[in-house]
């Protein structure tokens, strides 16, 4: 075959991933880098400010401290809580149960739902006064936190919606454990191991790669938590007292709102390099508790 | 040994466990209808009621005279359909360059496809909507659609899987009788990969129909507004009307159901390819 040839199609081919990565991220990041740097408003010139908007963004700037610290809050928190419900969800699952495929579909459809839809369902939910959650723990004499109106709940209720979608997770967990084989399970009851002994001996180290990819995607994921606050915000700008504003609503309200694009793209640059680190961490670690079975 | 008694219990105990689980589930959908179909006054009246005492379908009527649903359906249908063929047919186009094709750099540039999943989608964003404000496509449905013609590395990943099954003997089998790339991408390997250009529909529909970012940037004019942008909207509008409000999102949420339980089947296939990315 025409190796010149085969080489022509094959760019042919990815030609149109070329183009979109050229004009629509390696264009768009290099104006970003650059622009960081200088006082871009999209009406006005563009000045050359030198670090002026990193300076200004780590010394003089609550609001980026506080968005900074909701978004890791929130990470924090919700990576962990959604992937230990998962697994767990998913362990139960893979058990000899009848309605399995139900139970499937009833865990998962609450993932693939998203949207303004539903953070309005969750709205409802958790009004104080009319929501299911507060009228459910009435039922009880309990008498319900105001969620989204008090700045101390705020994030928790946020955390619980994404609790509530963590079926897509669990669909991936459940695909796992069902590829572990049965021998080695009939082998650990030969030798009298219990079901826990079974679970964290057998399960858990097979699916550690799993867990390792869903922690490593959910937790780039979750520092970019937008949507949700801009809509279930009071003002769209995450009130109570800033408790909603996550990072990429500041960076919305500074490039949008204020038209402070500069700035804006400064802290898209630190939140990419906070992400990187992060991510290389995740990798580092992966070797002691990631178990790989051509090891 | 395990005694039959004590798996006979386990086994109880988590079928237990799991309906009390879906009851959570399902509890804020089931709420969802029964909220959209209460009165104002039966919500505030305050009574745990999981079946409304009257039934109210007349809030599916009303909420079309608060807003202008039908418009919303309208345009986003319109953006709906460019993305998801867009997004079908490119995609598979790339992925097969990427899994059929042996070219010089291919493993650099597929490892370049799959860095481009890390990058968080702010730092493109502002410049992207500096570049479309400048070339006046703002309040056009231009950069909500014109993307989805260059590849998306999640689908360009998934397809390249996909045709990874393939047979390579069919394809050189075609070279010899001298098929071209094209032909063999149409008439061999597209057909093929059917089940999982479904995957890729139905994982774009999901993603565009619920796109709010994208409307909210770029689209000022109400006329042109998505569902999305729409409820947001409504929101502000009837704030308190939880009836209008749920039913308004019943609306918007629907399809999206219906196609859950319709093609269930490749949702979780989408899932399960995800699953298997750490094999090398």
């Amino acid at each position: 075959m025409n190796k010149k040839k085969e080489n022509l199609y094959g760019y042919i081919f990815i030609l149109p991933w070329i183009i979109g990565f050229l004009g629509l991220t390696l264009g768009p990041l290099l104006f970003s880098l650059v622009g960081s740097f200088t006082n871009y408003n999209v009406t006005s010139r563009m000045d050359f400010v030198g670090f002026a908007n990193y300076k200004e963004m780590f010394m003089y700037d609550d609001l980026f401290w506080t968005s900074l610290y909701n978004t890791l809050y929130f990470v924090a928190f919700s990576v962990p809580l959604t992937t230990i419900a998962a697994i767990l969800i998913s362990t139960l699952m893979n058990q000899d149960i009848p309605g399995m495929r139900v139970f499937r579909t009833i865990y998962y459809l609450p993932a693939i739902l998203s949207g303004v839809g539903v953070y309005l369902l969750w709205m409802q939910l958790l009004d104080p006064s009319t929501g299911l959650i507060n009228q459910f723990l009435a039922i009880f004499g309990i008498d319900g936190p105001n969620w989204l109106f008090d700045s101390e709940w705020a994030k928790p209720s946020l955390i619980m919606m994404k609790l509530w979608s963590a079926g897509g997770s669990m669909l991936l967990y459940l695909a796992a454990m069902q590829g572990v084989s049965k021998t080695l399970y009939e082998a650990a009851i030969m030798d009298g191991a219990t079901r826990v002994q079974m679970f964290f001996r057998i399960t858990l180290p097979m699916v550690t790669p799993i867990i390792f990819f869903d922690i490593v995607t959910s937790t780039i994921g979750s520092f970019q938590i937008f949507q949700e606050a801009y809509v279930m915000s009071a003002d769209n700008a995450g009130a109570p007292e800033n408790s909603l504003l996550f990072y990429n609503l500041y960076m919305w309200i500074k490039a949008f709102n204020v038209f402070d694009m500069g700035y804006a793209m400064a802290m898209s640059w630190i939140l990419f390099i906070i992400v990187l680190i992060l991510t290389i961490i995740n990798f580092k670690f992966a070797r002691r508790w990631v178990h790989y079975e051509g090891d | 040994m395990y005694n039959s008694n004590k798996m006979k219990f386990w086994r109880i105990f988590n079928f237990a466990l799991l309906i009390v689980g879906s009851l959570f589930m399902m509890a804020p959908l089931f709420w969802m209808i029964s909220i959209a179909l209460k009165s104002m006054e039966e919500i505030y009246r305050g009574e745990f009621t999981f079946i409304p005492q009257d039934i109210q379908f007349s809030n599916f009527v009303d909420i079309f005279e608060i807003a202008p649903f039908f418009t919303y359906f309208i345009n986003t249908s319109v953006i709906t359909v460019l993305v998801v063929l867009a997004n079908v047919f490119v995609n598979a186009f790339i992925a097969y360059g990427f899994a059929k094709i042996n070219f010089k750099g291919r493993e650099a540039l597929f490892i370049l496809v799959l860095s481009t999943m890390m990058l968080p989608g702010f730092i493109t964003l502002i410049p992207q909507y500096v570049i479309f404000a400048e070339l006046g496509l703002v309040n056009t449905y231009y950069p909500l659609v014109l993307p989805s013609f260059f590849g998306s590395a999640f689908n360009i990943f998934l397809l390249r899987q996909f045709f990874k099954g393939v047979p390579n003997s069919m394809i050189e089998a075609a070279r010899m009788e001298g098929a071209n790339h094209f032909q063999i991408f149409f008439k061999i390997a597209l057909p093929m990969i059917k089940p999982a250009l479904f995957t890729v529909a139905i994982f774009s529909f999901n993603g565009v129909w619920n796109d709010f970012l994208g409307p909210l940037l770029y689209l000022n004019d109400e006329s042109l507004y998505t569902l999305q942008l729409g409820l947001q909207v409504f929101k502000e509008q009837s704030s308190t009307q939880w009836n209008y409000l749920m039913a308004g999102s019943l609306l918007v949420l629907m399809p999206v159901i219906i196609l859950f339980f319709f093609f269930q089947k490749y949702f979780i296939q989408g899932s399960n390819i995800l699953g298997q990315t750490d094999e090398k």
